[in-house]
């Protein structure tokens, strides 16, 4: 099994290489995408939407409806995650730790004891017990600030530098992510609960696809943003870049929120009770 | 760009590539898969490629390695056979 498997692999790689032969040389003027499409983008994108980073005016403006459908694609992935690992069913665990803060002493109780409320006298912890270091916490605390200022300059700088939505949604998740592995995933999910990053994720999708329903209400192509004029009060160039900014906020949204959810189910085995 | 480093770059990445799939130990093996994202991510700024570097490097190198590790807590560490 294992002779056969390699066998295949060698020969369908061979064919994949021998058909990577055919493409035209890195960077080749001559070869037909830079012949026909490339120019008409980069010698139009300033003139059509004032857009200076030409990836970013491909990406949302003229290529709006790929961009739409891999939001559709992320917003997919965090909902079957969320319908394979989430358990609903709350099965009270085998035992559970708490801590007593003013003595630090840690008691295990066990299935079907008296739990304790947290308070300010007990606090929950992880069996796998992972010690909470100051220098984490506060080291998180100072730095996570800093991630979501960096994360919205992403998002809002797409049209000057590299970036967009798709990275800032995903160092916005990112930041939440550390919140979590420097905290706990409890404190995590107290901050950002899991209905309000349904919702967020939805809301992402529902922006984009929005905006595209909007410009049709003004009579021209679904995602055409330069019908968005009158209602941006601004000339229809300038009405593309900022309908560019519009979906590259839902695509942030909807990215983000599906960071957190992925890490949500996959670190807890969907129960979002304790985790790393 | 200079030659010898993209073939550095070029090297390694095919290198730890292999490597994340040949390690035993799940753990290492997301570590390493997380650098190969990274030396990719070089690859593509290498190219020119700025947004998609950029992608790579959040995306690749760093929540899903985060996501991969976060997995690997939830099952054996190593894989048997």
């Amino acid at each position: 099994m294992k002779i056969t498997g390699l066998i295949s692999l060698i020969f369908i790689g061979g064919l994949l290489f021998y058909g990577a032969l055919d493409f035209p040389p890195w960077g080749d003027p001559t070869s037909p995408a830079s012949s026909h499409l490339s120019p008409y983008y980069i010698e139009h994108s300033i003139k059509d939407t004032s857009v200076p980073n030409v990836v970013t005016a491909v990406l949302a403006d003229y290529r709006g409806y790929d961009t739409m459908f891999e939001t559709i694609v992320i917003f997919t992935a965090g909902i079957v995650c969320i319908f394979l690992l989430r358990s609903f069913k709350e099965k009270a665990p085998e035992s559970r730790m708490y801590r007593h803060i003013p003595t630090g002493i840690i008691l295990r109780i066990e299935k079907g004891g008296k739990v304790p409320h947290e308070s300010e006298y007990f606090e929950h912890i992880d069996s796998v017990w992972i010690p909470y270091d100051l220098v984490i916490r506060t080291t998180c605390r100072m730095i996570i600030p800093f991630i979501q200022v960096f994360a919205l300059y992403v998002i809002a700088h797409g049209h000057h530098s590299p970036g967009g939505g798709f990275q800032g949604g995903v160092i916005m998740g990112a930041s939440f992510v550390l919140f979590a592995i420097g905290f706990n995933l409890r404190s995590a999910i107290k901050q950002m609960s899991e209905k309000i990053v349904a919702f967020i994720c939805a809301l992402g999708v529902l922006i984009y696809a929005g905006t595209g329903v909007l410009c049709m209400f003004f009579k021209a192509n679904y995602l055409d943003y330069s019908a968005l004029a009158p209602l941006l009060r601004t000339d229809p160039v300038t009405a593309r870049s900022h309908g560019i900014l519009i979906v590259e906020i839902g695509v942030g949204m909807a990215v983000m929120a599906v960071m957190v959810v992925l890490y949500y189910n996959l670190s807890s085995a969907g129960k979002h009770d304790e985790g790393l | 760009m200079i030659w010898q480093i993209e073939l550095i770059i070029l090297v390694l990445v095919v290198l730890f590539g292999f490597g994340a799939l040949a390690t035993k130990d799940l753990l290492s093996a997301a570590i390493l898969f997380g650098a190969y994202s990274f030396l990719l991510c070089l690859l593509w700024a290498i190219m020119g490629a700025v947004d998609v570097a950029f992608t790579e490097a959040s995306v690749g190198a760093g929540v899903s390695t985060v996501l991969i590790v976060s997995a690997v807590l939830r099952t054996t560490r190593r894989t048997d056979h």
